[in-house]
């Protein structure tokens, strides 16, 4: 999951890690509100959607730029003003464009220098990794192949957390010193603490910046969470942002069936995460274009078939459907009797290819047969990859 | 012959009064997988169909009854617990199938058990489908009669995808001589390389399947490790080619990030190693079958 970045900022504040001092509106008067409160000479006004490339995007209304630099509290009301419930297109969100629903107001900060640091998960150690970089604000991939010396790793013990002599070690090594070098590493640690105690699979600030008033500040943060602790972290689960997420992801997860949306026009329903990766596979080796990926899970339901059914023939883009189960808690027979009664409510008019192995096979494939629906039965993978991809062609 | 169960595995079933722990306890049993009890905090004295005790900790289930091997079924949040609570009581094989165990928990886990992983303790999973040697232990929640006694290994990260290479195995007149499915989480106890070190060194497997997924380095150091040590034939297949790089396919492990863990490096590292690569999943046996003839 994905956050704001004035929810980053909520975060920073919540763990003392040292940031710019600003709020979120989401009307021309909370503008007002928290611009008047900052007694700033500066603020900068920024659009809150969850697409890059902001700075440089340009709003359906003519604005120019979703980050904005003014000098005064009504330049600042003026700007949310025009911000505020209108699209701002990027080249990250499409064409159409994301509707602003949230400006953060920030003071604006003299940059003296910048800095990168971030802590993720080494799935190679299978522990946490600092890492820090003197070339900040910048695209770190790019460091890390062009000038892969000015980048510090320190790898750090799940069981003891990021030590502070760790912390120390780091900062010096960016050049830290005097009283910005304890305000670095204090910075670090309680990163870490943010980190370890919110469950975050990645914590990046880019850049850290050294104000002109010699203040460390983390400016601008990515945070991703892990999923499977969010149950935990109920304050985290509060600022997903569903409007943010596509709208066919949004309508699987709440009947907890796991989609991703694709390109393609083919479109499956599988069950097993491992055998839906593969099943788009074979679709795309004889030549076809997976429009998803969908795992129902290995005990999904009726009701769960049904509504996967709907979500897939939904798409416009789709023009074929494959389904491809491999029966073994979930018996084939349920299967069928699922597709035989989402058939009936959505009123499918594509092409449906049913492939089905393992347990109560052959009852499975007998309900699909007396159901005398309009699908294709197909005899294994291959044969089932082959008739979809025929489907999507003539259609 | 086998690795790491066999008829003399002596199972646990941590979670056992949960419905999904009682059922595939169930199914284990009546597989002929030798389940002597289950624990259930709370929950000790009670018996499972009349026959199978239960005990509040898994350290009084040690005692009372040997157990040897154990299956959690524990809810995400107790998990963990439940994997060092077994570690703690010295039962040498622990089978996680639980399914969303936070990562920072299972980094925890794997730093704490550190010293005895692959020594005194062997741990596989979480998110996994368990270990079955067919004929003999069945320990997780594949279904048992796709599987057929034989001499082929075969590991792999996801559920279903292994039941239908295994399947194909089975249709084609070869049986296993152990399926274990590592599953699919990014922090995890068995890797690829440890099974197939179990494998190689395992006189009843004469020949590997491996399947992988995008995400991780764990094929890429399997494939570096069967290079030097590994002669007998291996066939693999690597899941999510069409997987888009930052989305996790499913599984929390499976996830393409900087341009690492993708299909085609794993298929490459594989193929390097002079590991046969099915490019279809309809063709992992085949892909055996041909090595086998040569």
């Amino acid at each position: 999951m994905n956050i704001h970045e004035y929810q980053a900022k909520q975060l920073f504040d919540r763990f003392n890690v040292a940031t710019s001092r600003g709020g979120v509106a989401t009307t021309v008067e909370e503008a007002r509100q928290v611009a008047s409160s900052l007694s700033s000479k500066e603020l900068v006004v920024k659009a809150q959607i969850h697409a890059g490339g902001r700075g440089k995007g340009t709003f359906t209304n003519g604005l120019r730029g979703g980050v904005q630099l003014v000098k005064s509290v009504e330049e600042a009301v003026e700007l949310a003003g025009k911000m505020l419930q209108n699209t701002l297109v990027t080249h990250q969100t499409g064409p159409e464009g994301k509707l602003v629903q949230k400006v953060l107001i920030a003071e604006s900060v003299d940059i003296a220098k910048e800095y990168y640091i971030a802590i993720l998960l080494d799935r190679a150690s299978g522990a946490p990794v600092v890492i820090a970089s003197t070339e900040g604000g910048v695209d770190i991939e790019t460091v890390a192949e062009k000038t892969p010396e000015k980048i510090w790793k320190v790898p750090v013990h799940p069981l003891l957390g990021l030590q502070p002599y760790q912390a120390r070690h780091l900062a010096r090594r960016l050049g830290f010193s005097g009283k910005q070098f304890l305000k670095a590493s204090q910075l670090l640690l309680n990163l870490y603490r943010l980190f370890a105690e919110s469950d975050c699979m990645m914590v990046e600030v880019n850049p850290l910046v050294v104000t002109k008033n010699g203040e460390v500040f983390a400016l601008d943060a990515k945070l991703s969470f892990d999923d499977s602790a969010l149950p935990r972290h109920s304050e985290i689960m509060e600022m997903r942002d569903t409007s943010e997420e596509d709208p066919r992801e949004v309508a699987a997860s709440a009947f907890s069936l796991n989609y991703i949306g694709l390109d393609g026009n083919i479109a499956c329903l599988v069950n097993g995460a491992g055998l839906a990766m593969a099943t788009m596979d074979i679709i795309k080796h004889h030549g076809g274009e997976p429009a998803n990926f969908l795992d129902v899970g290995g005990g999904a339901t009726e009701e769960q078939v049904t509504e996967a059914f709907k979500i897939l023939s939904a798409d416009p883009k789709v023009k074929a459907i494959l389904v491809n189960i491999f029966g073994g808690i979930m018996r084939c027979d349920i299967i069928a009797q699922g597709i035989i009664n989402a058939f009936k409510t959505t009123k499918l008019s594509m092409p449906l290819v049913v492939r089905l192995e393992g347990t109560n096979v052959e009852q499975g494939k007998q309900l699909l047969h007396d159901s005398q629906l309009p699908l294709q039965a197909a005899s294994d993978l291959t044969d089932a990859a082959k008739k979809v991809v025929a489907a999507a062609a003539r259609s | 012959m086998s690795i790491l169960v066999d008829k003399n595995t002596r199972l646990l079933v941590q979670g056992i009064t949960g419905k999904a722990g009682a059922f595939h306890a169930r199914g284990c049993r009546d597989y002929g997988t030798n389940v002597v009890a289950g624990v259930t905090p709370g929950r000790g004295g009670e018996k499972l169909d009349e026959t199978i005790p239960v005990f509040d900790t898994v350290a009084e289930a040690r005692e009372q009854t040997g157990c040897n091997a154990t299956m959690i079924f524990v809810p995400a949040a107790g998990a963990a617990d439940a994997i060092l609570e077994a570690a703690d009581a010295g039962v040498e094989l622990i089978v996680c199938i639980t399914e969303g165990i936070p990562v920072h928990d299972m980094m925890r886990v794997k730093f704490a058990l550190a010293d005895r992983l692959n020594k005194d303790l062997t741990l596989i999973g979480p998110n996994c489908p368990g270990i079955i040697t067919p004929g003999a232990c069945k320990i997780g929640i594949m279904p048992g009669y796709i599987h057929k006694e034989g001499n082929i290994g075969v590991i792999s990260r996801s559920g279903t995808l292994t039941y239908e290479a295994v399947w194909q195995l089975t249709s084609r007149g070869l049986g296993q001589s152990t399926c274990i499915g590592i599953g699919g989480d990014p922090i995890h106890g068995m890797s690829h390389t440890d099974a197939l070190k179990l494998f190689t060194n395992d006189p009843g497997t004469e020949a590997i399947i491996m399947i992988g997924e995008i995400g991780g380095a764990g094929e890429e150091e399997a494939a570096e490790w069967a290079k030097e040590h590994c002669k007998k034939p291996i066939a693999a297949f690597v899941a999510g080619a069409t997987a888009p790089e930052g989305r996790r396919m499913g599984h929390a492990g499976a996830i393409v990030q900087g341009g690492q863990g993708t299909a085609q490096g794993k298929k490459e590292a594989l193929r390097a190693a002079g590991i046969a690569v099915a490019e279809s999943p309809a063709d992992i046996a085949e892909t055996l079958i041909s090595l086998l003839k040569q």
